[in-house]
């Protein structure tokens, strides 16, 4: 039987000829990638849009007729679902993974180019799906992003006829399309890479991709199980998690279930999310601070284990966001001791970019400025996790603004700083053109700032014990008149943060047509997607014949060095001054 | 190179890394992929039945769970049937055994009756669950009677499901097969197929292990798991 190459299959069998197989049922990774930014930006400016509306209520109670209680909670609900899950995951992995994995291992596609096609139509559909909820009866579920139940499934709680039932379809749709697709990532980086792509010589946004998409694979399973039980006792009557109470004034029908067992299930998934969404974020913002300090990435193997570390050590924490919830005093030392471990190899990642500035010959691109402002707010979301992974501390923190603060900063506006200075730093490759460094700058400024001022004194109303989720706060005897003048101004930033991201958008449309030719490799980088014979790259990335990798890929200012970067193509010795070449060879032979 | 010199390598240092790089493979083959991307998913599947057992293992030590046996009005009191539907699903993972086999030895028509036998058994397989189930209702033992029988009756449902899904995907491979006549496809798919068979028969004999115990061994095994 005749090998064929998993990185070199022929395209014949999908080469695109009309405009719908190229830009529709499109198998090319680059147009899935797209197709899926597309779709998660699209469906982020609408949780980005209900975060205003909880903002209005907050800062400005009872002004605005549209926001009641209810709408409040399926606005909190949609925004908290959609960033985590159909913006943060799908754009992180579906978006960026689709793009980079095939370029930067030296493949011509994914593994599986049909099945990566149905991926993104499945999480198509699960967008629509969830979207709908907006116009079914009683609108969408309002039980808050973690589905508890049994109050998700209880008269009382909006959303609570169809909202839920449509969230929960939506979610297993999406789950069915993520597999889809963690399956090609995972395959494609194992099989498929090139001629001298050694695991260690793999680029970290690979490694951050690889691990978070194992980490996907194995713990999106806990949220189809508990969708599944909780579609089975909302639907058929069961009592998975449905213990026997009394709603309303009336006994359910349900007894034995335990809504703790969600819980478990829940956070099971739940907390290696956030690494997931994190860890692809940590590798793309490495190779954005190598390549625009000229700088090799400061301990790369140390880099590689704190991924995988982190990776594995993440199904050991769940617990921590159920302090409240109740357990036994070792469980509750056990995911406290995990938790702060995990922080060890996380500061150790934020030593590591912090060193490979240092000296470094730094260029303030905006892709640059994106990724230092990302090492400030992780540095700053994760020393408060520090305060809410200790159980004492946690106990009166948990239901305060003060963890809003602190997920925010870490899982939002970290990730989104990175995936801001990722789209700067690959549109080139992406389009041919270079974005707009004006209004990049403005859009960085007022992002970084904003972000700070909206985040930073949420955590002095959590410390005030101003709660989370509330619709309004009332006259309550120990918030002063300041949180209220303190929530007013959030929201006014909060405004003006939504506002400038129009920038961004603006200048992601209008470069398109309008922006700087980029060339090849306007940034002087070392890695593979950036040597592609054609930019953007043809369908089959590589022309004739597959890269060969020679080097790993932060050859950045080596010593006696023709230019300030060495691709990873380039021969051993190829490159450098005649003497130095020399010196190299021997060494080698 | 064992996973953990590939992990050391130094990849920076130009003579250690060329070193490693001339030992590593290359890009792997299209079928290696397809049965890497079966592993995998088969890891999946067993997280989620992994979750499931969990699960009712933390529910069989709530007040008012009822084991499945032990007393002759439980729902498994007998397990007969169980047996019998055990006995189809072993023939089916057999046959598919054998049609592998007969591939591999070139015997392409032996092989696709072996697989086709498979099919009827694992179609067999389900229709006698079915019966199962169907019997159980008819004594009061619903869906929702019970926790225990909520659990029967979810990862019944769900293996059941996965040897669905296994045997449109296998149909359709050989469909593929026959109209494109690439014969020489068949021992890979077959072996990818039976693969697929044999795990689904060790989800069904853990499955049947876990759901006929006493609930001295459910204590037990929420004690080991810290879940008692």
């Amino acid at each position: 039987m005749t090998h064929v190459p998993i990185a070199d299959q022929p395209m014949d069998d999908h080469h695109p000829t009309s405009f719908v197989a190229k830009y529709v049922w499109s198998q090319d990774h680059k147009v899935i990638a797209i197709q899926y930014a597309v779709i998660a930006i699209f469906v982020g400016v609408v949780a980005l849009i209900l975060s205003a509306f909880m903002r209005l209520q907050l800062g400005f109670p009872d002004t605005f007729s549209f926001i009641n209680p209810n709408t409040y909670l399926q606005y909190m609900t949609m925004h908290g679902m959609i960033m985590v899950v159909y913006m943060l995951t799908a754009l992180l992995l579906g978006g960026f993974g689709n793009y980079l994995i095939p370029l930067m291992v030296g493949a011509r596609d994914m593994a599986f180019p049909y099945l990566n096609m149905l991926s993104v139509w499945f999480y198509f559909v699960s967008v629509i799906i969830l979207l709908a909820s907006f116009f079914v009866t009683g609108g969408p579920t309002g039980a808050g992003w973690t589905l508890y139940p049994p109050q998700t499934i209880l008269p009382g709680t909006p959303g609570n006829e169809w909202g839920i039932i449509l969230m929960i379809l939506s979610l297993a749709v999406f789950i069915v399309a993520f597999t889809m697709g963690g399956l090609n990532y995972v395959t494609t980086i194992m099989q498929a890479r090139t001629h001298g792509m050694t695991l260690m010589r793999m680029p970290l946004t690979i490694w951050g991709i690889f691990i978070a998409s194992w980490m996907g694979l194995l713990a999106f399973p806990a949220l189809l199980v508990s969708a599944i039980m909780m579609a089975m006792d909302l639907l058929l009557g069961t009592s998975f998690f449905m213990p026997t109470l009394v709603s309303l004034g009336n006994a359910v029908d349900h007894s034995g279930g335990s809504p703790l067992l969600f819980q478990h299930l829940f956070w099971f998934f739940g907390h290696p999310e956030v690494y997931i969404v994190a860890l692809p974020a940590f590798g793309m913002v490495s190779d954005v601070l190598a390549t625009h300090a000229r700088k090799n990435i400061f301990g790369y193997r140390m880099m590689v284990w704190a991924i995988v570390i982190i990776g594995a050590l993440s199904f050991l924490v769940w617990a921590h966001h159920m302090y409240v919830s109740g357990m036994n005093l070792p469980f509750g030392f056990f995911f406290a001791t995990t938790t702060l471990i995990i922080a060890v190899p996380t500061a150790l990642k934020v030593y590591n970019w912090t060193l490979t500035l240092w000296q470094g010959n730094i260029r303030l691109t905006p892709p640059m400025l994106f990724a230092i402002g990302f090492i400030f707010t992780f540095i700053h979301g994760g020393l408060t996790g520090l305060f809410l992974g200790n159980v004492i501390v946690d106990v009166p923190l948990a239901d305060t603004m003060f963890v809003v603060a602190h997920f925010h900063m870490v899982m939002g506006v970290s990730t989104v700083m990175v995936i801001f200075a990722a789209i700067y730093h690959w549109y080139p490759l992406i389009t041919g053109r270079m974005m707009h460094e004006g209004m990049a700058r403005v859009h960085f400024w007022t992002t970084f700032l904003g972000s700070y001022a909206v985040f930073l004194p949420m955590h002095y109303l959590g410390f005030m014990g101003v709660p989370r989720r509330y619709f309004a706060m009332g006259d309550t005897a120990f918030m002063p008149e300041s949180t209220h003048a303190l929530n007013a101004s959030i929201t006014v930033f909060a405004l003006i943060l939504i506002a400038f991201q129009a920038v961004f958008i603006l200048n992601l449309i209008w470069t398109l047509r309008h922006g700087r030719e980029a060339g090849k490799n306007p940034w002087g980088a070392t890695s593979l997607e950036w040597q592609t014979p054609d930019v953007p790259p043809k369908h089959g990335n590589w022309g004739d014949k597959l890269p060969v990798v020679h080097r790993w890929a932060y050859d950045y200012s080596v010593p006696n060095s023709t230019q300030d970067f060495i691709p990873q193509t380039v021969p051993q010795g190829e490159m450098l001054e005649k003497s130095a070449a020399g010196q190299t060879e021997g060494k080698s032979s | 190179m064992n996973l953990i010199a590939r992990l050391t390598e130094r990849s920076w240092d130009p003579a250690t890394s060329a070193a490693a790089a001339a030992s590593a493979t290359g890009p792997e083959d299209v079928f290696a992929g397809r049965q890497t991307m079966l592993h995998i998913f088969l890891v999946i599947v067993s997280v989620i039945f992994m979750l499931f057992f969990l699960t009712f293992i933390a529910h069989s030590q709530y007040p008012g769970f009822e084991t499945l046996t032990g007393e002759p009005w439980k729902p498994l009191a007998s397990t007969t049937q169980l047996w019998i539907n055990t006995g189809v699903l072993v023939l089916a993972s057999l046959m598919m055994h054998l049609g592998l086999t007969r591939a591999r030895q070139g015997q392409m028509g032996q092989a696709i009756g072996f697989t086709l036998v498979a099919a009827f058994f694992s179609l067999q397989f389900m229709l006698a669950q079915l019966w199962l189930w169907r019997d159980l209702h008819s004594m009061g033992h619903t869906l929702v009677s019970n926790p225990s029988h909520s659990y029967f009756y979810l990862m019944t449902g769900v293996h059941a499901l996965h040897l669905a899904g296994g045997l449109v995907i296998m149909l359709g491979a050989l469909v593929l097969i026959w109209r494109r006549a690439a014969i020489e496809r068949l021992e890979r798919s077959l072996k990818l197929c039976s693969t697929y068979w044999h795990y689904l028969l060790g989800l069904w004999l853990v499955l049947f292990v876990l759901l006929t115990r006493s609930p001295e061994t459910y204590r037990t095994i929420a004690i080991l798991c810290g879940l008692g």
